[in-house]
């Protein structure tokens, strides 16, 4: 690949995108973890739970700055190394930015200082409901953003201004409720709650392997593994979920993911496995499960989904159109309001292929001077590459299942076997703490990655998008994000692993001596098993 | 929807141009204070204990308050998008430096107390100095560029293309008018957390707040006021020619506009917003008394009059302009030209209505929690709960 302005403001934007979603879902999870302990606490009034809340607490309090830092990062990247993208959509991307600002980010920045100082400030109730808003904030952030991101996937209720040469927003209820957006939302703060649950379980783990902090860890583990083994579900549904819009909004990125060539008569299979093959266009030694796909994509067995040979003639047919588009809009542009009004009804009749006639800008300035061969190769690039998203997709589902298998098999001990759990159990959960991680990352790529050439699916490609900079300015700020970051990440996990040694040193005495008060007044009962009563 | 045409096109635009203003007004007096202590930190504190009072005295409240800064950024993606688009790819390298400031004062805050090792304590007060006193230095550099126009111009297609080779386009910020500028800035916020450190600190950390404090209120009342002279005399304006809308589709292209001999004949057309600059230079000297005669709340309040009444001032005597383009004036954003569309607009002035007033309420109701002032009893009594 050639390494321009646009390849640079991409592996940019993708450094600092993935950077920033190492920190945001252990804070999504986290912070409801920690307000689920504090509930306990206010509730039996048991030391132990706020001790759990607090030594939580500092390890979210650790990771959340670096999530808020660099999230910065991400709203002034659209301005600094996007600004045509920033102009053309501004008035409907910003919106949901504005509003996560006004919502979400005030609401848990003014009380996450109030969460740590606040303890001996406010009234029990008073810092569990503080802890409840910054567990709030959070997640409604996600929401916003998710909006924003899900408009950039599914363009809905908006259309262009030839007037202001952008997208304008025509309805903002639409962008609201974009089915593309709200599966996305629960998908992605679910994702977020396996983070934190299979983060807890990890840590916990590995004290109950040490044999210290037994009893932090063992109701750690219960609370981690009961929240855990609902968000595994709800991600994996809420993926299917995500899926199923993407049948009719996404169409190309679906077929990438299944690297389905050819259109298949529904209902389609699903290719388990496989080696796509993007020069030949076919996968070889592909595994198929039969009728999946079709079911997974339609919910129905007859209706059809179209391979990526059929997407590409469609494309082809949407650059012609835009072509059309993309005449009648310089007369418009040239005449403003005398504009002949045949000529601005030719335009809104194809306005909706416009953003298809500017992917013929990467091999002519002027669209409709664009030979055959280039209307080919544009509607070629339609494809994006599918190998990595055929694999990135399988693996990260992979996980979402392990995930499954395994807070269902902690939340049975946790349950039924009085919180005592095998060593190599213990083992695995240790392992596993970098799992959701990468199934996050993985996801991530996939939605982003598939939906290229576009930065606006079918409206605004990503070569269109970025700043008229300097190789030079871009190469400077990426060295110095590479830079900055790993320094920061390097502090930042030694920091975590420190207090994760140090383990939990507030109320200390107070709670080893309900410890101990409380396990001999269980040892005097008959019932014993009440150890495993999740209250506990 | 038909709801949003209750208010008109030009009606909302002076609405969200005063928006604007109050966003950066209110990133400036609860953020500039928490730059003007990290400025101040290696000055104020000469001991860990004195430098923990310090940084414990905006402890709570940092993160709230950087949001309105999050929030000024989205804010302009939502209603002035050209604006955004231009600015943030025109201001490229100095966008950076401030992001990367941004980006190190909260981990500062946070990360400072969780060693006890003196060096990496050291490390993180220089870190919050910087990252005080080059934001507030270049958010001033990057008002005295917008004052006299900044080089660009729009393509047809209205991409933005920035005039000049990438060193110019950063080292030609700094000339020096723009430098003045951000000595104003600098001093007004290094004002301001001193301002901040008397009414939360006592003893030694106050009296140091107080002196460096009261010499920045002179040096802002000084400088701005030399601004204002050389912007009255030395600097060249900008009008919008011929007919115009100010309805119309936000298109910079569809305006004509000239050069003029200085932006001050605003003060003939609207005598009345001769009340900013009063107000800057009188807040900004209230401010000094202040700090000498040891008075805490007042000094608090006259600080954020001068903060209120300094960019404010810039604001109204620019108006309607917003960013003058100096190599293309016909490219220049002003709040006609450049907003987001009637329906984005409304929408976003409706959730604003709902959502500014809840926040201003809360964020009370915190600092109201944390009232008082932070001692180093508190600083090493909650050594495990405090940074």
């Amino acid at each position: 690949m050639e390494f321009g302005i646009v390849e640079l403001s991409r592996l940019q934007f993708a450094m600092t995108a993935m950077y920033h979603f190492l920190f945001v879902p252990l804070t999504l999870g986290l912070s409801i973890l920690v307000a689920i302990m504090e509930t306990v606490y206010v509730m039996t009034n048991r030391p132990i739970w706020r001790q759990m809340t607090k030594f939580w607490g500092t390890l979210f309090g650790i990771n959340f700055v670096l999530g808020v830092a660099t999230g910065i990062t991400m709203e002034f990247q659209f301005g600094m190394n996007w600004s045509y993208y920033s102009h053309y959509v501004g008035d409907i991307f910003g919106a949901p930015l504005a509003i996560e600002g006004l919502m979400a980010f005030f609401l848990e920045a003014t009380f996450v200082g109030l969460f740590f100082f606040g303890w001996d400030k406010l009234s029990k109730v008073a810092h569990l409901t503080v802890a409840w808003l910054v567990a709030i904030g959070s997640n409604f952030s996600a929401l916003w953003i998710l909006i924003a991101n899900g408009w950039m996937q599914n363009p809905v209720g908006a259309e262009f201004n030839p007037q202001t040469m952008r997208m304008e927003m025509t309805d903002f209820f639409e962008v609201l409720f974009n089915e593309v957006a709200q599966a996305k939302f629960v998908h992605t703060v679910s994702a977020g709650y396996v983070t934190a649950s299979v983060f807890v379980i990890g840590v916990s783990a590995w004290y109950l392997l040490k044999g210290r902090h037994t009893e932090l860890a063992r109701r750690s583990i219960t609370v981690g593994a009961a929240f855990g083994l609902a968000s595994a579900f709800s991600v994996v549904l809420l993926g299917d979920e995500s899926g199923y819009s993407a049948t009719h909004s996404q169409k190309m990125k679906l077929a990438a993911i299944e690297a389905m060539w050819e259109t298949h008569e529904a209902p389609a299979p699903f290719n388990l496995i496989g080696f796509p093959d993007q020069e030949a266009r076919e996968t070889h030694y592909a595994i198929e499960i039969p009728w999946a796909m079709g079911l997974i994509g339609t919910r129905s067995l007859t209706t059809e989904i179209p391979g990526i040979n059929d997407l590409v003639a469609q494309a082809e047919t949407r650059i012609r159109s835009g072509i059309i588009a993309y005449d009648a809009l310089m007369h418009i542009r040239e005449m403003r309001d005398a504009a002949d009004p045949a000529i601005t009804a030719t335009f809104e009749a194809h306005s909706a292929d416009l953003g298809f006639a500017f992917l013929l800008k990467k091999y002519v300035d002027d669209p409709r001077t664009a030979t055959e061969e280039q209307i080919v190769a544009a509607s070629n690039d339609t494809v994006p590459t599918v190998w990595p998203l055929f694999w990135a997709f399988r693996i990260m589902v992979a996980l979402g299942f392990g995930f499954i298998a395994t807070m269902a098999y902690f939340f049975y001990r946790a349950s039924f076997k009085g919180m005592h759990f095998p060593r190599p159990a213990l083992w695995l959960a240790v392992v596993m703490i970098p799992a959701p991680w990468i199934a996050a990352e993985l996801g991530w790529f996939v939605a982003e990655f598939g939906r290229q050439p576009w930065t606006v699916d079918g409206v605004l490609p990503t070569a269109m998008s970025v700043s008229a900079l300097s190789i030079t300015e871009v190469a400077l700020t990426l060295a110095g994000f590479v830079l900055f970051y790993t320094v920061l990440f390097i502090i930042e996990m030694g920091l975590m692993l420190k207090y994760i040694r140090k383990g939990p040193f507030q109320d200390v005495s107070e709670t080893d001596a309900w410890v101990l008060r409380h396990n001999d007044r269980l040892a005097g009962r008959q019932n014993a098993d009440a150890i495993a009563m999740p209250a506990e | 929807m038909i709801l949003h045409e209750l208010l008109s096109y030009e009606t909302l635009r002076v609405i969200w141009w005063g928006l604007l203003g109050v966003l950066l007004i209110g990133f400036a007096l609860t953020d500039g204070f928490d730059m003007g202590v990290g400025a101040l930190l290696p000055f104020v504190g000469k001991t860990d204990v004195e430098r923990r009072v310090a940084i414990n005295t905006v402890g709570p409240v940092w993160e709230g308050n950087q949001v309105w800064f999050i929030l000024g950024g989205g804010a302009i993606f939502a209603a002035w998008p050209p604006l955004y688009a231009v600015s943030f790819s025109g201001f490229y390298l100095a966008m950076f430096v401030i992001l990367a400031a941004f980006i190190l004062r909260p981990v500062a805050f946070k990360y400072r107390s969780k060693r006890d090792d003196p060096r990496w304590r050291m490390a993180w007060d220089w870190a919050l100095f910087a990252s005080g006193a080059i934001p507030a230095l270049l958010f001033g550099v990057a008002v005295g560029n917008v004052i006299q126009g900044v080089p660009f111009h729009f393509t047809e297609d209205l991409h933005t293309i920035y005039e000049g080779v990438w060193y110019i386009k950063f080292i030609g910020l700094l000339d020096p008018f723009s430098i003045l500028a951000g000595v104003v800035s600098l001093a007004m916020l290094v004002m301001h957390g001193g301002a901040w450190l008397t009414l939360k600190a006592e003893g030694a950390v106050q009296a140091r707040a107080r002196a460096i404090g009261s010499v920045a209120a002179l040096i802002a009342v000084g400088a701005y006021a030399v601004a204002g002279i050389w912007m009255a005399f030395g600097i060249e304006g900008y009008r919008i020619v011929g007919d115009y809308v100010t309805g119309g589709p936000s298109n910079p292209l569809h305006f004509e506009v000239e050069k003029t001999a200085t932006w001050f004949t605003a003060y003939s057309d609207r005598p009345w917003i001769v009340i900013a600059p009063v107000m800057g230079l009188l807040g900004g000297v209230l401010t000094f008394l202040g700090l000498r005669a040891g008075r805490e709340v007042s000094t608090l309040l006259f600080s954020k009059m001068a903060i209120l009444g300094v960019i404010s001032s810039v604001g109204l005597t620019m108006f309607p302009f917003i960013m003058p383009s100096s190599s293309d004036p016909g490219s220049s954003l002003t709040v006609w030209n450049s907003s987001s569309s009637h329906l984005t607009l409304f929408i976003m002035l409706v959730v604003t209505a709902i959502f500014m007033p809840l926040i201003l309420m809360y964020t009370a109701w915190v600092y109201k929690v944390l009232w008082g002032k932070v001692t180093e009893a508190d600083v090493t009594d909650n050594s495990h709960s405090v940074y």
